[in-house]
């Protein structure tokens, strides 16, 4: 695999950090995400699953990595929308992958989609889609 | 102490704070609550560890959807009868401004209640009400008992 320091730079954001989000893979367009489980995100204390914030926080950085992939650049980008279906609950103690794709890219708009999964990419936890709006300027932008 | 009980026990003592304890990603991103005429507003005091964009800074897009899907979440626990947490069906966020340094607000307007499913609507924002950071909505499952309306 190449190293994409803008790739690693994204998942170093203070918040993407705080959740242990790493860099798996990059492909042309594709990224994959990993979120390491932890008791500190769970959502749901009986089930123990992970709370959907901590899962739309992998989405969001996935889907932003996506397009860093796809734009070869660090131009900079703001999530005008996103959407998450959950399909079936994040087995617990099991860390959680999302598969991005930049699917489409012109000049000011970038749409992602987002397959998130433990152990079987063909057994889906949740799928989204991702709407941003490009910079004209590097990420992070003062 | 089961959950619902300790979800009754928290709502018969009015202590919302206790709810945050109760859910540890609440806890992870740094989520506070008030009472405000018997229903929860939930507040995100500015945390360094929820920035997305340190170079502005601005709280990441995923802290804010995560801190709204709890907002609900919380206002489907106070409102009404649950004998587990609702899961989470789709979430859906648009953002309207970045979340700027400073404490987030988080209210949750629940649309729709069914036997089995709550539609809510969330709305964030941050120095200004009328003026919204992020709009929200989200499908719950809830348990399979009958919920009863305390609202």
């Amino acid at each position: 695999m190449a190293v994409h320091p803008f790739l690693e730079k994204m998942n170093q954001t203070p918040h993407a950090k705080e959740l242990g989000i790493q860099l798996v893979s990059a492909e042309k367009n594709t990224v994959t995400l990993k979120l390491p489980f932890n008791d500190a995100i769970i959502g749901d204390p009986i089930s123990r699953v992970i709370h959907g914030g901590a899962i739309t926080t992998l989405i969001d950085t996935a889907s932003g990595a996506s397009v860093f992939q796809a734009q070869d650049s660090l131009r900079a980008l703001a999530t005008l929308d996103l959407r998450v279906d959950y399909s079936r609950p994040a087995a617990t103690g099991k860390d959680v992958y999302a598969v991005a794709e930049c699917y489409q890219m012109t000049h000011s708009i970038a749409f992602s989609r987002v397959t998130v999964f433990t152990t079987d990419i063909e057994k889906p936890i949740a799928t989204a889609l991702a709407t941003f709006m490009r910079s004209n300027k590097e990420f992070p932008v003062g | 102490m089961n959950l619902v009980e300790k979800i009754n026990a928290i709502k018969a003592n009015q202590d919302d704070a206790a709810l945050v304890e109760l859910i540890p990603y609440a806890n992870f991103i740094g989520v506070q609550t008030k009472l405000v005429n018997g229903s929860i507003i939930s507040s995100l005091p500015f945390k360094k560890s929820n920035v997305g964009n340190p170079a502005i800074p601005a709280l990441h897009g995923g802290a804010i959807a995560g801190f709204m899907e709890n907002a609900a979440l919380f206002h489907l626990l106070w409102q009404i009868e649950l004998v587990t947490i609702p899961k989470i069906i789709d979430f859906s966020i648009d953002y309207l401004l970045p979340g700027r340094s400073e404490c987030s607000y988080s209210q949750c307007d629940i649309i729709r209640l069914g036997r089995r499913i709550a539609l809510c609507n969330i709305k964030t924002w941050q120095d200004n009400d009328l003026q919204p950071i992020a709009l929200a909505r989200a499908h719950f499952l809830l348990s399979e008992n009958d919920p009863v309306n305390e609202g």
